[in-house]
Order: structure tokens, then C-alpha cells, then sequence
């Protein structure tokens, strides 16, 4: 059974259940924490929640941003002006509070009842009795409190913070530019006299950071735990300077034509094809000091022979291991292990292959290069499907459950810009032709049958039945190939070929 | 979606073959059949240019400390480097250390012999970056004022080095103190004084520094690259990081403490597959294997340790060791032993047999020999390396891993270097308990008196293999695959 902290508990009979196991994450946190923003306007805190938000998803760690402004665009449905956020309008500084009680109740219930570990509440937050009231809501409700603060005085900075995220806001929908961008700095202005910036003093007992510029100097104050560790390593490496990511799969390989998965073949004539393609639209597109990264394996070290230039090999964006079945045709798996592969589709991101890897782990694997992507500018990344999936779905932010199915077809090259909070992505395909390794989540429902998509000659493979209570556990236990105990009995191997009896429903 | 067309496409020359190095299994390009250009064994990231760390603060901060625990993290990971204590270079030229006196700011013999030292041991660090392959020095002395720094900062900009500084900033008189006491007492300076002379001493030594000390500032030396540690790591500030390793040096430091605590580092009992003498796999305990985890259980249970965490693979029989402590623990899939690839639960001999060429090469080279479809010893640092991290971090923990992985951590606490960590003796049955003291670690082995087989191989003496008359070529195959 899934247990509250996400992690399967083998339980033949309920009663034995063991005690003692303890979730995967348990080193990230063990009481909820509430990231807080701090800064005047226009300093980047939302782009830093969500991206953070961003961040801490992928890695595994259920995360939330609330926004206050959103909170008050729904309650104050019209924004009027700057005059709104007057330090004595009293009407507006009651909406105000309204709201981030408003937020933080859904907080509370984000972390208290809907699995959230982490919530980002953003807005200013920019004197200390707002921080305070916050601090004590945290107490009382047990989470821990880290503050972000963002400190820029550099006009450019600023007003290009305007341009790209505030005149699109819902706020200036109905501004001409001029006014919006006079009526936000009224805004900002509204808040400076109050502004009371965390010092190193006064606030010495509160755990945060403190950004400065962008990124040219910060200020770290009582780091508590593992998780505000990897949050302030991962708000080290980021910066805004304007860049491109092109992600793309190795050339077609000998083994994709013949329909098998992993390997470590190389380029059929249609991938060699490819990759000269890629040397020329990679020099056409004139990207200044572009980097290339591939993996140790040879498909994509060929393709990135024919760039000529220098590339960086990395192991860690090695295909995902597929350990007893590399190297096989979906058809030779269905028949060889028909319950791995029912296994798989039924929970794609956390299915280990047997002796290999899941999505799960690749993420884990992946999380190096995505550091190392954020610290660097343009990057162009040669990589396998898997992977590209991975990555793919850190700059889209893409769930665990979408991650395994985003397209990423052969000679197509993915061009990520970041804009706003976002990324912009273009789809470039070379125009050379390969076969198509992209399977599609089958049809699934609870008493119905899987069929295999790929080809028309695979039997279809029975889906294990939500009715059948037992299969359903002993398949839990299977899914990410864990070795699971069973109190006061010898650890069961989860080897349920051995039992196919239980596994394949009636139907 | 957009189709980019071509209608005049240049065909470049053909791309270069490839061939995999037996040794690392990496794919290099190459001309008729050999490597086409030496690969440089840079690795990832890492930056071209040599980067020169400067620790800055007044005696009994940690300079030493530091410096000697970063060395030996960036050795671990790879970053060939080195530190350079001017205190050392002090003691060789000035046999004798009399008193504080030599320390005074107005002591012209005294600061002519320190000036010379300081370049002595950056003539030594030009020679380290550029002779002897290596990446990044350390070069550790107070270095408190702003005009000490400016000339190391020429001398950087002249080599082409980059710079980052280390500074350590504490007024605790309790961490100082216990500095002194763990360090400085112990240090050749103080060899034939009483221990109330020494600190009385020290602590003068240190008021010499006091008055010309410039910490580094924000605004003054905005354009610099460093981290100011505040108070033992409860505060930092950190200016313009500019490059991936100082980026990670940073999150190191970071990562530090000095609460004092023990790391417990053993392996799995021994296993049904270790009796067969087969390598690999994920077999369960043996008899002697339980009674193992037993004696373990017994022997967490009478150290007593306060807020022991438990670490164990994901593998079968480290999960059944921790078991029977009774205790919470964490499933690490880093934890889990290399990978053996083609060669997994076979035996030696049975290597040997089958892939004789393998067999060579690993004890060629036994840290970079990667396994056919498998993993190399340095494949498991880089992957363990979030271990040591969080290792750090922790307090009590105790590790139940494998052989090859206790010996990558093993090499990390004990400074150990590629050569030797792959023949680090981690007999099953054992455990080893790290204790820091002053600037490396205290280690007692403790053999829990169960008996199990020796899965330990040492490394055989060059030219112990047999070459059959079908292997030829293979001296030639040894002798070239380390090369690239």
C-alpha cells in the first residue's frame, strides 16, 4: 500500500506492517518548510518562486508557490492604479492583509492535508511585522521558515523586469506601455519608505538568503537543514542572462531501425545524415560560445564528431538502463517478461527496469547536468530519449506523470529560450527521416485490457486489475524494484514472475 | 513545428571513426584504429584554468582546517590539487620558533623572513599548476592585509591563474580556544612549552595580526571571488562566483561543521553469493551473514550514539543487515556496489576464463578500469559524491555499504589516492569508526568476531599474468590503453 510519504510498504498481511521503513526522501525534511519572499517589486521573487517551485518538483520534492498578488487580483477584480498599494489607503491595506491570510490558509492546507513539503509564499513581505506574523504562523503549525530576499538597486535591471513580466500582467492589460511602466514605479514607491531589508544583526535568528544584483554577491544566514542547502545551491547557479538550450536526440541508430531499446550502437546512414544536418543548422544559427555536451555513448559522440568542435562527454546523460531487457524489441520483453511490461505502463515514471533504472532514478542522475545547464549559457545538449525527457520536462515543468510520454522524436532539434517566468520552445526538425520510437500511454482502466501500441503482431497484455487487491500490492512492491521487508519473516524477494497465478486477473 | 531546409549543403568531411578505450570503455575518435588526438582527461566542467585559493583571517580561524579538508574533497572528486602553508615554509627557514615576538608587527627581521616564505610558497604553487598537472593550490596563511592580497592577485593575473578567497571570521572565544587547544598546542611551535605558556603565547600571536587586519569587504573588494564563513558556518557572505568549481567549493564549505561525531562506515554480512566466492548480484545473507547483523545490532546498541542515523544500498543484503539494529533507515540507490556489468556474479576465475583481457586490464589500472557495461571505481566516486555531502552535513551516521564503495568513502576521510583506494583492505565483519581529530581522522577498526571469507584481492605484481600465445598483442593493448 502507498503509505502517507509516498512509498510503497510491502504488506502481504496488513498486520505485519513494518515499522521501520523510512521514505526515500526522509533526508530532505521531516516537518514542512515555507520558503518567503522578500523584496520590492520588480526584484525577481515571483521568477525565483517559480522557479524554484519548478526546481523542487522535479527532484521529487512536492512543491507550491502562492502568490499574494493573485490572491488580490481575484478579491480586487479591477486594478486601478498604483494608488491602491498607499501606505495609508486603509481600504487596500485590509485587502492586502486579507489576502496572505488568505494564502496562508492555503498553505496550511497544502502541507497539512494535500502531501505539499514545501510552499513559496511570494509577495513583499518587505517589513518586519509581516515577517513576523509569518514566523508565527509557521510555529504554530510546526513548518520550518526560510527567507529569499532579493536586493537590487541596478535601474536596467529593473525596468527590464517591467518590460518582461509586469506590462503583461493582468494588472496593465488596458495600459499603454508609458503609463503602466509609471504607474509600477509609483508602486514600487509606495513600499520603499517601509522597507525594512533582513540585516545580519537584527535578523540573525531567522535562516535566509539574501541575493544581491542578480546573483553578484549573497548573504547566507543559518542554513538549518538538507533542503534549504539545495535551495541555496540551487539559487547560487541560476542567473538571467539571456541564453538558449538545444536539446536534441543522437542521429538515428542501427538499433533504433531494428526496433530494439539500449545498446550502445552507432549511427545508421539516416543518423550519420542527421548529424551532418546538425553541423549546418548549428552554424547557420551562429550561437556565440556555444557548448556541446553528449554521453559516453557512441551514438551521440558521433553525431557530435560531425559539429567539429570540442564536446564535453558525460556519463550521467547515459540512456536509461534497461539491465535484463537491453537491447530487446518491445515485443521480445512483452513475450519474454509480459508482467515487467504490464509493470511499466501501469507506472512509467517509477518502473524499474529489473537490473536497471527508472525515470525516478534518472532524474536523480540528471540532476548534475541540470546545476551545471542553469550555470551555463548556450548549450546544446546530445543526448537519448529518456534523458531528453527528463531535461525536457525541467524546463517545462511537466509532472512525473506526463515525463515519460513528452515527444521527443529523432532529428528534431528543441530550441528552450527562457522568457518571463517561463520558456519559450521551437521545434526544429532537420528534415531527415527516422523511425518512430515514441510509445504512447496505453488505454488503461480498471477492468479493461491493455493492448500493446506499437505493433499490430504484440499480444495484448492483460492490465493488472484494481480489483485484485493482492496483485495489486505484491505489483506495488514491484513497481520500483525495492527490496521490501515483511516483518517477522525472511525478506520476500518481489520476484512475481515466480507467482503469476496472483498476478493476471480473472479477465 | 518548423522544418529547416537545406538546398545547399556543404558536405563536411567525413566524421571521424570512433573506438572505445578498453580500459574506461570511452568512446574516442581515431585514425586507423588508434586514438586521433589525446583526450583531455579534464574532466567535466572543470575549469582550463588553473584556479589559486587564498584563505584570509587571523591565526586559530580554521585556515588550516579548511585548506586541508578542501584538498583533500577536490583530490576526491578529482581536481588534482594541493595547499601551500606558509607556516610550514616559516618553520623550515626559522629552525626554531622562539615566541610571539617573531610576529610583531614591527619585527623588520621577522617580516623579511615571512615575506620570503610567502614567495617561496608561490613559486612552489606556479610550479604545482604548471609542471605537475595540477588544478588548484591553496595557498593557506593569514593573509590579513589588503596589500598582501594585491600582490598575490598580481601574481595570479601574471600566471593566468584565477583567485578565489577563503575567509574565516569568528570572535567566539570558546571555538578559538578549542582551536588552539586540538592544533596549536600539538604544533612544532610549542613542542617543549607547557600548555599555559603555549596559549598565553598563541594568544599574543594573534594580537599581532589584530591591528593591520583588513577583513575583506563588500564594497571595497566588490571585485573579488570570495566566501567570508562567519562564526564557524552560521553566516556567509559570498561575492561573484564565477566559474563551476567555485561554485561547488562554495556549496562545500557550506556543507561543513565541526560538531564533533563519528562516522561508523561497514559493510553488509557476508552474503550467499561472497561464500561462492561470486562477485556482484544481489543475494541475501548467509548464517554467518545474520549473525553479523546481530553482533552489529549488539554493538550500536553498547556505543551508545546519540542520534545515530542509518544509511544502507538498495541492495538486498545491506537492507537485511540493517534490519536487524531495530532502528529507522535510509535506502540510498548511490550506496549500491559498482556495477560488474558482463563480469556480474561471476567469479575471478571465471573472469579470468571468459574475458582474460578484462581481467588484465583492471589490474592495469583498477580505479578507471570500467567493467564492460558496467562501472569503474571512478564512476563510484562521482556518484557517491552527494554521500560525502550530506555525510557532511550529518552528524552520527552509520553506513552499511559494500567493498568498493567503503573503499571510495573510506579514501575520502582518509585522504587516500586513486592509486591506493581500490586495494583499501575493508574486510567483511568490520567495523570502521571515523573520528575527526585536528586536521584529519581517527580511525579503530573493530572486528565484531564473526567469521566470513576474504573477498579482498590485492594488487598482483607486474607480469604475474599469464599470457597465452592467443594474447600477443595484449602487452601492447596494456601499455597503450593508459595512455589516452
Amino acid at each position: 500500500f502507498l503509505s502517507s510519504s509516498q512509498m510503497w510498504c510491502a504488506s502481504i498481511c496488513p498486520a505485519s506492517l513494518p515499522p521501520f521503513i523510512v521514505p526515500l526522501r526522509m533526508c530532505m525534511t521531516n516537518c514542512p518548510t515555507l520558503i518567503v519572499t522578500v523584496g520590492l517589486p520588480a526584484r525577481g521573487k515571483t521568477y525565483i518562486s517559480k522557479k524554484l517551485t519548478r526546481y523542487l518538483n522535479w527532484i521529487g520534492v512536492p512543491t507550491k508557490e502562492f502568490n499574494v498578488g493573485q490572491y488580490r487580483r481575484d478579491c480586487v477584480k479591477i486594478y486601478k492604479s498604483f494608488e491602491f498599494f498607499r501606505p495609508d489607503n486603509e481600504e487596500g491595506l485590509k485587502i492586502r492583509k486579507q489576502c496572505a491570510s488568505a494564502a496562508l490558509n492555503d498553505v496550511q492546507q497544502y502541507l497539512g492535508e494535500e502531501g505539499g513539503q514545501v510552499a513559496v509564499f511570494d509577495a513583499t513581505n518587505t517589513t518586519r511585522e509581516r515577517r513576523e506574523t509569518i514566523v508565527r504562523f509557521a510555529e504554530q503549525n510546526g513548518y520550518k521558515v526560510f527567507f529569499v530576499e532579493s536586493v537590487c538597486e541596478d535601474p536596467d535591471v529593473i525596468a527590464e523586469n517591467i518590460v518582461q513580466v509586469k506590462l503583461g500582467s493582468p494588472d496593465y492589460t488596458d495600459c499603454n506601455t508609458d503609463e503602466a511602466i509609471e504607474d509600477f514605479m509609483k508602486r514600487i514607491k509606495c513600499y520603499e519608505n517601509s522597507y525594512q531589508t533582513l540585516d545580519e544583526d537584527l535578523d540573525r535568528e531567522l535562516s535566509f538568503i539574501k541575493i544581491i544584483d542578480v546573483g553578484r554577491r549573497y548573504l547566507v544566514n543559518r542554513v538549518l537543514d538538507h533542503i534549504q542547502s539545495r535551495i541555496v545551491y540551487y539559487l547560487m547557479n541560476i542567473h538571467i542572462t539571456p541564453r538558449s538550450i538545444y536539446l536534441c536526440r543522437h542521429g538515428e541508430s542501427d538499433l533504433n531501425v531494428k526496433g530494439r531499446i539500449g545498446g550502445d550502437s552507432g549511427l545508421s546512414l539516416r543518423g550519420k545524415e542527421f548529424a551532418r544536418y546538425l553541423a549546418k543548422f548549428i552554424q547557420d544559427q551562429n550561437i556565440k560560445d556555444l557548448k556541446v555536451w553528449t554521453s559516453q555513448m557512441k551514438r551521440t559522440i558521433q553525431t557530435a564528431e560531425a559539429l567539429s568542435v570540442p564536446y564535453e562527454q558525460w556519463k550521467a546523460l547515459n540512456e536509461i538502463d534497461a539491465g535484463v531487457c537491453e537491447e530487446m524489441m518491445y515485443e521480445e520483453i512483452q513475450e519474454n517478461y509480459p508482467l515487467e511490461f504490464a509493470l511499466r505502463d501501469q507506472d512509467k515514471y517509477r518502473y524499474r527496469y529489473p537490473k536497471g533504472e527508472s525515470y525516478e532514478d534518472l532524474v536523480q542522475r540528471l540532476e548534475p547536468v541540470i546545476m551545471e545547464l542553469e550555470r551555463q549559457e548556450n548549450v546544446l545538449v546530445i543526448c537519448h530519449q529518456a534523458v531528453m525527457r527528463c531535461l525536457l520536462a525541467y524546463f517545462l515543468d511537466k509532472s512525473a506523470d506526463e515525463l515519460p510520454y513528452l515527444k521527443c522524436p529523432l532529428h528534431t532539434v528543441l530550441k528552450l529560450t527562457p522568457v518571463a517566468y517561463g520558456c519559450k520552445v521551437e521545434s526544429i526538425s532537420l528534415n531527415v527521416d527516422a523511425v518512430n520510437t515514441h510509445r504512447d500511454k496505453p488505454e488503461v482502466g480498471p477492468h479493461c485490457t491493455a493492448w500493446g501500441p506499437v505493433s499490430s503482431n504484440m499480444r495484448s497484455v492483460p492490465v493488472l486489475s484494481a480489483t485484485c487487491t493482492l496483485g495489486l500490492e505484491l505489483l506495488s512492491r514491484r513497481i520500483s524494484d525495492r527490496w521490501l521487508l515483511n516483518r517477522g519473516d525472511i525478506l520476500k524477494p518481489v520476484r512475481l514472475d515466480l507467482f503469476p497465478h496472483f498476478v493476471f486477473p480473472a479477465e
